[in-house]
């Protein structure tokens, strides 16, 4: 049985008129280990399936299963790094981490806790900041601090939500590394959003487009046949990495133009009606 | 260089700005684009209070003279030229209160009457503190024999008064915050306890602070029925507390139910326990709101203080301007409006404090208004 298991999984919000089936018959598994990229437009769904998986919403129809049992609530085994930060404004960085180290770890003493809390905030080099609190701090400068937040945590399994959006690409690159690092370290299981082609071929074992909403599915999944540790200047050179690369880039643009075309659809759909009108009229 | 950045920070804080903008007049920091706002922030209010003291001055003048030709003519149609000759010359006088246009006092009278409250303080406050040593060995004599220490009773001062208006304030202030900041808690949390409170809320909150006083007062009478404690002040602040509690009430409910959803996913995905998720999340994130509503509860208890204290008799500032009112005296209508000035004022500086404490533990740092 796999590690996380996604069994013919749908989501609807709202009610009556307003009902849209955000995602549709979504299946996916992950072994315990793997590191599991899913990118997709924005709007699909992406989070609302994070959301399902780390047990903040529950699916209409179908079944999330984390190592054999149905997902009842959030756990600490499963830490998540939110899209949009969601740190606590009134607490400094230090102690929006410091908070969560403690809820994991509750039989640590305090200089332990705060020994980790240090940890994590110099690996996402926020030291100078600690004391800062999020507002006065940079877009990027919060997601490092969620990302620390979520990593001080040492959870089983990491599910990130475009956690490196809104950073240049030096700190992005660093904190892919760390990231590839802990989760190497400590054999974990990763689950990653993103909408950054090069990142998710960089990072993932496997990628899985998902299919813009609504009614959004998973895409066929791509697998990266490329050895660890990975190098991104070798990279770019590697047979291997062009052709996936190539073929994901053309995956998402042909299901990017088909979206396009069905709109074009709509459009002429009103030429259709009069003649029904007309009809009508015969009889 | 840092003691002016403190200060800075404080005024600001309290939003008296214009405090720093004086200190710059004096330390001759003041920039040319900064004479603008230094017009604006400083001179433009004293000139309007200077306005507002000419037209109160000119308007008092009128209706005095309004008054007085009035009781002149009286006299003239009534009992003849001679009773009319010795009106006006008793009004020219000014000091027989029997025949002084009892008007709008002047500023210059009205400074006057706050002169001699305060004298008549001084004259009271060493009075007492002479009591007091008088009686400092023979009551700890009495102390020692288990029997109740001699206590000053004479006429409390104007200070006084005002003391003991904070007092009740205060008193009726903590008790609304008692009551609703934990019952907004628990409206807020809960939706049935919503639907439960919500009609209760709706019907009581508009009702007036004199119906609020005799509600309270046929409860605490039976209440304190056999003590012989004066219960003027219990009832006083009882109804203070009851009357200004439901902005706090409101804003606090609202302010729970209303957290930022991403706020409670970081706690669910923490997992922290129920106590933890309502003082680490909760409470932090509605602080700013319940803060609103306990500055609306300190300036509508101020405001429904002086009505409530003439009600019950208890003494304070509300008391004072009652009595005055009917004691008619030569100064009585000038000592009212000392009272008036005295209590707006203290209205100010206690929105001020509210506001200043707000800003002090509030993360979302709002500007002063
Ligand atoms: N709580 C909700 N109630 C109703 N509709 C929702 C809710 N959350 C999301 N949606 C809808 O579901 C769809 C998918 O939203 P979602 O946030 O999962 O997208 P996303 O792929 O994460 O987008 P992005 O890349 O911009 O973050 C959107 O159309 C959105 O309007
Ligand atoms: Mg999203």
């Amino acid at each position: 049985m796999a590690y996380l298991e996604l069994n013919n999984i749908y989501k609807t919000y709202g009610q009556g008129e307003n009902e849209t089936e955000v995602l549709s018959n979504i299946n996916l598994s992950i072994e315990e280990g793997e590191f599991v990229a899913i990118v997709g437009f924005t709007g699909s769904g992406k989070t609302t399936l994070v959301n399902l998986i780390n047990g903040l919403i529950e699916p209409t129809k179908g079944a999330v299963l984390f190592k054999g049992a149905p997902v009842q609530g959030t756990s600490h085994e499963r830490g998540v790094i939110f899209q949009n930060y969601s740190l606590l404004p009134w607490l400094t960085v230090g102690q929006n981490v410091y908070m969560a180290v403690k809820e994991a770890f509750p039989k640590h003493s305090k200089t332990e806790l705060s020994a980790i809390v240090a940890d994590y905030v110099e690996m996402v080099g926020l030291t100078p900041a600690i004391n800062k609190r999020p507002k006065e701090l940079s877009g990027g400068m919060r997601q490092r601090v969620a990302v620390a937040r979520a990593l001080a945590m040492k959870p089983e399994m990491i599910i990130m939500d475009e956690p490196l959006g809104a950073l240049d690409a030096l700190t992005r690159g660093n904190l892919q590394d760390e990231i590839l690092n802990i989760w190497e370290k400590d054999k974990r299981t990763a689950l990653l959003i993103t909408n950054d082609v090069d990142e998710s071929i960089y990072m993932a074992d496997r990628i899985i487009p998902l299919r813009p909403g609504p009614n959004a599915t998973l895409g066929p999944e791509f697998k990266i046949d490329i050895d660890r540790p990975r190098d991104k200047t070798e990279m770019n050179d590697n047979a291997n990495f062009k052709k996936t690369r190539n073929a994901i880039i053309e995956y998402l643009m042909d299901i990017g133009n088909e979206r396009k075309t069905e709109t074009q659809d709509l459009i002429e759909l009103p030429d259709l009606s009069p003649k029904d009108f007309v009809n009508q009229f015969k009889y | 260089m840092k003691q002016s950045i403190t200060l800075g920070k404080v005024t600001k804080l309290m939003g008296l700005g214009f405090l720093s903008t004086i200190k710059d007049l004096f330390t001759g920091k003041l920039e040319k684009e900064d004479f603008k706002n230094f017009l604006r922030k400083v001179v433009v209010p004293i000139a309007s209070i200077l306005l507002f003291i000419g037209l109160w001055h000119m308007g008092s003048k009128t209706l005095y003279n309004i008054e007085a030709d009035f009781r002149i003519n009286k006299a003239l149609e009534e009992q003849g030229q001679a009773a009319a000759d010795a009106v006006a010359a008793c009004i020219a006088l000014g000091e027989d209160s029997s025949c002084k246009p009892n008007t709008l006092p002047s500023p210059a009278q009205v400074w006057e009457s706050y002169r001699s409250l305060l004298r008549d303080h001084n004259i009271i406050s060493a009075d007492k503190a002479a009591f007091i040593e008088k009686t400092a060995a023979l009551n700890e004599k009495r102390l020692a024999e288990g029997k109740d220490a001699i206590t000053y009773t004479g006429r409390p001062s104007f200070v006084d008064q005002i003391f003991r208006s904070l007092k009740t304030v205060f008193a009726g202030f903590l008790l609304a915050l008692f009551i609703a900041v934990p019952l907004g808690i628990f409206i807020g949390l809960s939706p049935t306890l919503k639907s439960a409170f919500n009609w209760f809320i709706q019907i009581f909150k508009p009702v007036s602070p004199v119906v609020w006083y005799l509600l309270v007062f046929m409860i605490v009478k039976t209440l304190l029925i056999d003590s012989n404690e004066d219960s003027s002040f219990t009832i006083s602040f009882i109804s203070v507390g009851l009357c200004s509690m439901w902005a706090t009430l409101v804003n606090t409910a609202m302010g729970v139910s209303s957290v930022d959803k991403d706020y409670i996913n970081v706690a669910k995905v923490l997992k922290l326990g129920n106590f933890q998720k309502i003082f680490k999340v909760v409470l932090p994130s509605s602080l700013p709101l319940i803060f609103t509503g306990l500055k609306i509860t300190l300036s509508v208890a101020w405001m429904v203080l002086i009505a409530i204290e003439l009600l019950a008799q208890s003494p304070g500032l509300g008391l004072f301007v009652w009595e005055e009112f009917q004691n008619g005296a030569n100064d009585s209508n000038a000592k009212i409006i000392v009272a008036m000035f005295v209590i707006g004022i203290i209205g100010f500086l206690l929105d001020r404090l509210m506001l200043t404490i707000q800003n002090w533990v509030s993360f979302d740092k709002t500007d002063a208004i």
